[in-house]
């Protein structure tokens, strides 16, 4: 048992990453191209408006976390 | 897209993890035992290859589109994780790649380690780190050259990339007999890092049915938005952390 959880540890982090946000995001950013895409607007630009607002948040995410590090007391 | 951006985006991810492979196996081989070292590079070569030669002809069966969604959706997620990490080396909120400290505390560990033989394997210690560090960092690569080639349906030239970059930095290697510090390691990870979103971006879209305006030519725009995007961030982050913070401006507010 300890190795199958390894094994899918590996594999985790090799695919999600430590933030697990930015795949879900893919995600409903790749189900939500799909939705547009079966009306009559264009859907090429919902991914990277989706990267446009995955990107920053999960820095934005890191940098906090520093910030609190960083903080006196 | 053409064969150019398919070699270099391969070429460049795969100079970067072998240098860092190369970091493990020079540990390995000063520290310890260079037959074993080598063997296990040899080893660790041969499950990539097995995994290329796997991997690459299943994903060619996979009709385009679904491969492209799906190919699409990991090579942005993919992506997103190695420009998140190149942003924040860039912008100081992780530590630079540094090759010459990680060859000190791999060879620190490797020298620590107890000796022993298993089977014809006379130093196991240097075997496996050398085999670990292959397998680990190539896995990437093979991912990347698989996915760029199979979506390209050009695997053997995602191959030759792979293949030439390992000879370069192998050579350097030998050449030098030190860690590739002098490598951009981290700029050429940022440059990863915007290729595979990029890529991801263009093949995942079209993978859920998007029509991209200008078709392949969408690439000559969105490759150099998501790179202005991400330079935009790394300045952003560190005007941020040039800020002082209120508890430096007035001690007593933290207080």
């Amino acid at each position: 048992m300890n190795r199958v959880s390894a094994i899918f540890a590996f594999w985790y982090d090799f695919i999600v990453g430590d933030d697990w946000r930015v795949a879900v995001g893919v995600i409903v950013g790749l189900v939500a191209t799909y939705g547009v895409s079966t009306t009559a607007v264009p859907a090429w630009w919902v991914l990277p408006a989706a990267v446009v607002l995955l990107l920053p948040l999960s820095l934005w995410r890191v940098a906090r976390g520093r910030a609190k590090a960083d903080r006196p007391g | 897209m053409s064969g150019g951006a398919l070699f270099l985006a391969v070429f460049l991810a795969c100079v970067v993890e072998a240098v860092e492979a190369l970091t493990i196996v020079l540990a390995a081989g000063t520290g310890r035992d260079w037959r074993s070292a080598i063997t296990g590079v040899v080893s660790g070569l041969v499950v990539l290859a097995v995994v290329v030669a796997v991997l690459g002809p299943a994903l060619t069966l996979i009709p385009l589109g679904i491969l492209r969604l799906v190919v699409g959706g990991l090579l942005l997620i993919f992506g997103l994780q190695w420009l998140r990490k190149a942003i924040m080396r860039a912008s100081g909120l992780k530590a630079l790649h540094d090759e010459d400290a990680i060859f000190a505390t791999e060879l620190a560990a490797a020298q620590a380690a107890p000796a022993g033989r298993r089977g014809v394997v006379a130093d196991w210690y240097s075997f496996t780190l050398s085999f670990k560090g292959v397998v680990l960092e190539g896995l990437e690569v093979a991912f990347i050259a698989v996915t760029f080639g199979a979506n390209q349906q050009n695997i053997p030239l995602a191959a030759v990339a792979a293949l030439a970059a390992v000879l370069v930095v192998a050579a350097a290697g030998i050449a030098v007999r030190a860690p590739l510090a002098r490598v951009p390691e981290n700029t050429l990870k940022f440059i990863v890092g915007i290729m595979l979103t990029s890529f991801g971006i263009f093949w995942g879209a079209e993978g859920a049915g998007a029509v991209w305006p200008g078709a392949d030519a969408a690439l000559l725009v969105v490759i150099p938005a998501v790179a202005l995007f991400a330079l935009a961030l790394v300045a952003l982050l560190r005007r941020l952390a040039a800020q002082p913070t209120a508890a430096t401006v007035n001690p007593q507010a933290a207080s």
